[in-house]
């Protein structure tokens, strides 16, 4: 069994994550993911038949916080990392 | 060969919270500082940890209840996965397989003659987190996009319903009955300006050949709609489109995927936003940093419990108890609840609701609006209203000295109008009704003998005459009743 993940596949993920790949990054993503899911197959031997499927990987539930205002970032504070700002808002790329 | 038209709304509302759905960051409505309201956690930086809001939850539960949902034991949180610059994660958190409310109803009246209710069946209701605030150059000059993250992280729910809705009539009054419902129990301001509410619609036709055959047409989702008007609007263009896409083309739902389409207010129109081949791909999975929520029995029935009477169930009962007209009751409904309370505070006290809504209705909502003021601020009280009222029921002013008493108070009264005024007011006015017939009778006598001509039209059977004449007894008596005075003329000449 081959273990390359088609080209399809890859792009398909790609465009989803926003990247653009070379011919050979194709080629190489493509056997890299293809390996990382044929390792992850190894969990289909397990018999899951009769267990409940889990919705969280630690068994805890209802954590909530009270309903209280905490002190925000200051907007310089907010902005520091953005590549582009007007010292107001976030600045990207036209979008319509 | 004719169509059915098939709509469902998907209705977004902002739940009234001090602090976001997972950070402790304001909600406050605040696009003058935009980027002041923001965290780390709603900035999506890199290891913080969203904590869930206790008080959007509940808020949550109250609407699912309100909506005649069945609130599950057990639900949980997804990430959504999509790309764009208002959502710093690139995910939004949100509520995918086990949502937290689902399978209920709302019941709307889709024809105000009949009054024929339909009940709209409701698939789901979800928490779910809201984006930031895009605003893009409109100069044309392609500049940059600015983008505010104050409202990134605000708690929604998102309210999904079935399509069940036939008309865009039938839409807007589906949101319409919605708004007042969340409104009446206190979850959102709804307010549409400020986005508070915000819906999308899917919609198609099911077009009925002559062979007898159906055919659903593409399915189109309108974006955008942030007014009743543009709800209705959009559908009606929509199913226009739909219809004259379906003439040309004969393209059926099997042959093209879901479309989303933004709504134009200014030009009327829908427009194609998303290509139909790149179809949405959220890979929704279990986000890891939030725990599940487990709900019990007991929760279920406090949180039950603290539902007020519903804006439907309040109609029928004002309808019931005051012998209101539909009209009646669906006016007084509809301005919210404070203004409800107020009508039966006046009609319990002055034991007579067809006259507190005719007042209120008419004279209150009037003054109301001329003052821009809501009910709460309104000087008179319903105590005060009502004991004007109680004067008119014992006949002891006319309805319309009842309506200079009341802008007198209104108008004159320093601080908050007091009962003992409108005593006070009759007889500085002399608004009081006449009962003193022996005064009454000298001046109808007077008035009688100095209009010879107008008496003898009346003799010949000039009705209207009684009218010029009844006009001068009530200039030199106030307060008189007006009916009495044309009994008594009329006894007079007869």
């Amino acid at each position: 069994m081959s273990t390359q993940l088609p080209e399809d596949d890859v792009l398909k993920v790609a465009s989803l994550s926003r990247l653009k790949l070379s011919e050979t990054e194709v080629n190489a993503l493509g056997k890299q993911m293809g390996s990382v899911l044929k390792y992850i197959a190894m969990l289909d031997e397990l018999d899951t038949e009769s267990i409940e499927p889990m919705a969280h990987a630690i068994e805890i539930s209802n954590v909530f916080r009270e309903d209280q205002l905490q002190e925000s970032l200051p907007r310089d504070k907010a902005l520091s990392n953005a590549p582009q700002t007007d010292g107001n808002y976030f600045l990207v790329p036209a979008i319509l | 060969m004719d169509y059915t038209v098939i709509i469902g709304l998907e209705v977004h509302v902002q739940l009234q919270t001090n602090t976001k759905l997972f950070c402790g960051c304001s909600t406050k409505f605040n696009p003058d500082h935009p980027n002041t309201q923001t965290c780390p956690v709603c900035l999506g930086l890199p290891g913080a940890l969203p904590v869930l809001n206790r008080e959007a939850f509940h808020l949550g539960m109250k609407t699912g209840m309100a909506i005649n949902c069945e609130i599950p034991s057990f639900t949980k949180w997804d990430r959504k996965q999509y790309y764009y610059p208002d959502l710093p994660k690139a995910y939004q958190i949100s509520q995918f397989d086990l949502p937290m409310s689902q399978n209920g109803w709302l019941e709307i009246e889709i024809d105000p003659e009949t009054r024929q209710k339909k009940k709209v069946g409701i698939i789901r209701a979800h928490l779910e987190e809201d984006a930031g605030k895009n605003s893009h150059d409109e100069s044309g000059r392609g500049q940059d996009s600015k983008v505010d993250l104050n409202r990134c992280g605000t708690p929604l729910i998102e309210i999904v319903s079935e399509p069940d809705l036939r008309s865009a009539q039938e839409a807007r009054t589906y949101l319409e009955e919605l708004k007042l419902l969340l409104t009446y129990i206190d979850v959102s301001d709804c307010n549409m300006q400020e986005g508070s509410l915000r819906c999308d619609a899917n919609v198609n036709l099911h077009v009925h050949k002559e062979n007898g055959e159906t055919i659903p047409t593409p399915i189109v989702e309108i974006k955008n709609l942030n007014s009743f008007r543009g709800v209705e609007q959009a559908i009606e263009y929509e199913v226009q489109r739909q219809w004259n896409e379906w003439q040309e083309t004969g393209l059926s739902l099997k042959d093209v995927p879901k479309e989303t389409r933004g709504w134009d207010a200014d030009r009327g129109v829908t427009l194609e936003q998303r290509g139909k081949e790149d179809a949405a791909d959220y890979r929704y999975f279990p986000d890891p940093d939030l725990a599940p929520v487990t709900v019990t029995n007991a929760e279920r029935e406090r949180v039950f419990k603290e539902l007020c009477e519903r804006p439907a169930e309040r109609r029928a009962r004002l309808e019931e108890r005051y012998q209101l007209s539909v009209y009646d009751a669906a006016v007084i409904i509809d301005q919210g609840v404070d203004f409800a309370d107020y009508f039966e505070a006046v009609a319990e006290s002055s034991e007579n609701g067809k006259q507190a809504a005719n007042w209120i209705t008419q004279d209150v909502l009037r003054e109301l609006k001329e003052r821009e003021m809501e009910i709460a601020e309104f000087p008179i009280k319903p105590d005060v209203l009502a004991a004007i009222l109680q004067k008119v029921k014992a006949n002891e002013i006319t309805n319309n000295s009842a309506r200079t008493v009341f802008q007198e108070l209104l108008n004159n009264s320093k601080d908050v109008p007091r009962i003992e005024q409108i005593q006070q007011i009759i007889e500085e006015k002399g608004l009081g009704i006449v009962s003193d017939t022996g005064e009454l009778d000298a001046i109808i006598q007077a008035v009688v003998d100095k209009n010879a001509k107008a008496v003898a039209d009346f003799q010949s059977g000039k009705q209207a005459a009684v009218g010029a004449l009844i006009g001068q007894v009530m200039r030199d008596i106030k307060g008189a009743d007006p009916k009495m005075v044309r009994q008594l003329l009329i006894e007079k000449m007869s």
